[in-house]
């Protein structure tokens, strides 16, 4: 018997040392990620600690699966929905698989909304998307227009010709290039996100055009691959490298000065005012219907389209001043 | 008193323990004490606990692995195992969709999963049995084989829109707060038991597990035995990816990634020898509510999930290495 009695105190002692004293009056928002340990979301929860601190009366309950399995997710949303949070705020693994669950959370009274990776309509109130096409497609030509005052040629390095992401946002680009006077748009090329194929057409395209001034990369393989291509054929400060991509992977670029300024969504804004909308939703300061506005914050505000969802705000652009802070974040 | 007496009274036992004793010492009675304990601290630890409707949802966290872990039991008792079972569910549920899309009602969807989920069971069990393979090695293999057959005809797409009468297996209720799947986990622990222990194909799995050469000298056909038992878990599959998908309402071919190893656990945990030759069934269904209770009281206390693996590992770990150690410390004295 003595074994058992070890056995369970020693279970015991575990089950205890995670109990943890919750107050009952605040507001209960979930943050659930896709899976816990990746730093963008670690810096979204950090974002949502702010965005508890400045309205006081929230508790922000930052979880997830250990995988970025849905199966995962929907064991965690389970847990939330049985200690009846007040919101939850989720960055799906599957766009579908989630719904049934997260109608039930529905059912029960408690907020759902998506931010980041969204789910199907009927299976949350309203999504918050990062940004926009229209947002984005103008980011990457103001990057690369800010570094040319007196205008020049810029050629585009996307992924595959059929990446529907690259696809409008270069059309996007396209429509408000008429706002940058000067900027000409000599090609558009494809590394088909593979790092040696990028690399190569980017050292095709400053062959081709020898007066190039700058390249947009709108993908995360792209402006690494361009920005080493640049930085070996001694163009540093000759052609600009900009687009979308990732601290972590550009804090090189950017030392090196083969890139300015680069663009991608901050995790910190996007878990602050995903925890925002969260909380006016849940607190019926807000209601999401299409053509509403929910304050977010510092960040504005948050305007729903016909299908509940909104975007945050232009891409947060990332440069010398800022790349030290976020490079270990994401 | 008299000789004669004295003689009366002196019996030789049948058994050196009586059945009463033999069940307090058991694996499961050890087993069932754990589950009870986790149960009364999780009601101290979360005032959510106590809920019908919260322990309803919980029970999702283990139905679906449960039913694979029965056949999965008898496997590894006959000394084979199949590592290929989480594959085989996303197989199944891709081949529903498959059926689905092409205009079938419910019953000819769950009919296509059960029938897939079993075709793959057969073809792991040949593979087994008559090319004399180690299972571990075919089942890894197969583990790729059928994940990868599913990627081929989704991609990064899913198959969406199953009629809503389908929703019945994975999302609806018997009575009350009685999930369906909790009634099918029922009625299988109740025929797994009865096939186990109450049936000469029952004894002719230990046979195999324990010794197949002598098994086949008695009489027993062995390699029947083995794909029998291959086939059981891969109709299991089908069957847990029939519930699986229905109450996630959609396929994609990442579904149920990592669930063999949990089903694993779940066995190995429930008392079952993974070298073969012993196990219960009962034990396999307390191991289920120990693993379900476990994840799904930790998760009210919102610990994060990897806390939880760990948990989970440390609570095999002790409860397969405590009793040998005892068991070692007292025979030492």
């Amino acid at each position: 018997m003595k074994k058992l009695t070890g056995l369970i105190t020693t279970v015991a002692m575990a089950t205890g040392l995670f109990a943890s004293a919750a107050a009952a009056e605040d507001v209960r928002i979930a943050l659930v990620v896709k899976a816990l340990g990746i730093g963008f979301f670690e810096a979204a929860a950090k974002g949502a600690e702010e965005a508890a601190s400045e309205l006081g009366d929230v508790e922000i309950i930052y979880t997830g699966p250990t995988d970025t399995t849905a199966e995962g997710q929907i064991e965690v949303i389970n847990s939330l929905i049985a200690q009846n949070v007040d919101a939850i705020a989720v960055s799906a693994n599957d766009t579908d698989a989630l719904v049934p669950t997260l109608k039930k959370a529905m059912q029960r009274g408690i907020t759902v909304i998506s931010w980041d990776s969204g789910v199907a309509e009927d299976g949350r109130q309203a999504h918050l998307n990062p940004s926009s096409n229209a947002l984005i497609g103008n980011m990457i030509v103001k990057l690369a227009a800010d570094h040319l005052p007196d205008g020049g040629d810029v050629a585009v390095l996307s992924a595959t010709t059929t990446s529907t992401n690259q696809n409008i946002w270069i059309e996007e680009m396209t429509k408000v290039l008429p706002n940058y006077p000067g900027i000409n748009v000599v090609g558009t090329v494809y590394g088909d996100d593979l790092a040696d194929k990028s690399y190569r057409e980017a050292q095709g395209l400053m062959q081709s055009y020898p007066d190039l001034d700058a390249i947009i990369a709108p993908t995360s393989v792209g402006i690494v691959a361009a920005a080493q291509a640049v930085a070996d054929a001694g163009k540093i400060g000759e052609v600009n490298v900009t687009g979308l991509g990732l601290p972590s992977e550009m804090a090189g670029a950017i030392e090196s000065g083969a890139s300015k300024s680069f663009a991608i969504w901050n995790p910190i804004d996007l878990g602050y005012s995903a925890t925002m909308i969260a909380y006016n939703l849940a607190t019926e300061k807000a209601t999401a219907e299409p053509g509403a506005s929910i304050p977010m914050g510092r960040m504005g505000e948050l305007t729903l389209d016909e299908t509940n969802s909104g975007a945050m705000a232009d891409p947060f652009v990332y440069d010398s001043s800022n790349i030290e802070d976020f490079k270990s974040i994401f | 008193m008299t000789m004669v007496d004295h003689i009366k009274t002196r019996v030789i036992p049948d058994r050196l323990t009586t059945p009463a004793e033999r069940i307090l010492k058991s694996w499961e009675a050890l087993l069932l004490l754990v589950a009870i304990g986790i149960f009364i601290l999780n009601s101290f630890a979360s005032p959510y606990f106590l809920n019908a409707w919260n322990l309803s949802d919980a029970t999702f966290n283990f139905t679906e692995k449960a039913m694979i872990a029965f056949a999965m039991a008898l496997l590894i008792i006959a000394g084979e195992i199949d590592l290929s079972v989480a594959s085989i569910i996303a197989l199944a549920s891709t081949v529903m969709g498959l059926v689905m899309q092409a205009g079938f009602g419910t019953p000819v969807i769950v009919l296509a999963g059960l029938v897939t989920g079993l075709m793959c069971g057969v073809f792991n069990g040949v593979l087994v049995t008559r090319f004399n393979l180690p299972s571990i090695v075919v089942t890894i293999g197969t583990m790729s084989l059928f994940r990868g057959l599913s990627y081929i005809v989704l991609g990064d797409g899913a198959f969406r829109g199953y009629p809503s009468d389908f929703a019945w297996f994975g999302q609806g209720y018997a009575f009350w707060v009685i999930s369906v799947e909790m009634v099918i986990f029922a009625l299988l622990a109740v025929i797994y038991g009865v096939i186990l222990h109450k049936t000469n194909f029952g004894r002719a799995v230990y046979a195999v597990g324990n010794n197949a050469t002598a098994a086949m000298f008695s009489g027993i056909r062995v390699g029947r035995v083995k794909l029998t038992l291959f086939m059981l878990t891969g109709l299991m599959s089908g069957l847990a990816a029939v519930c699986l998908t229905s109450r996630l309402g959609s396929t994609r071919p990442s579904i149920a990634s990592g669930m063999e190893l949990e089903v694993v656990t779940m066995v190995v945990l429930g008392g079952v020898n993974i070298l073969g030759g012993s196990g219960t069934i009962p034990g396999v269904v307390i191991a289920a509510f120990v693993m379900g209770l476990v994840t799904f009281g930790l998760g009210l206390l919102n610990v994060p999930g990897i806390v939880m693996s760990i948990f989970i590992g440390a609570l095999l770990i002790g409860v397969i290495a405590l009793p040998r150690l005892f068991a070692k410390l007292k025979g030492g004295k």
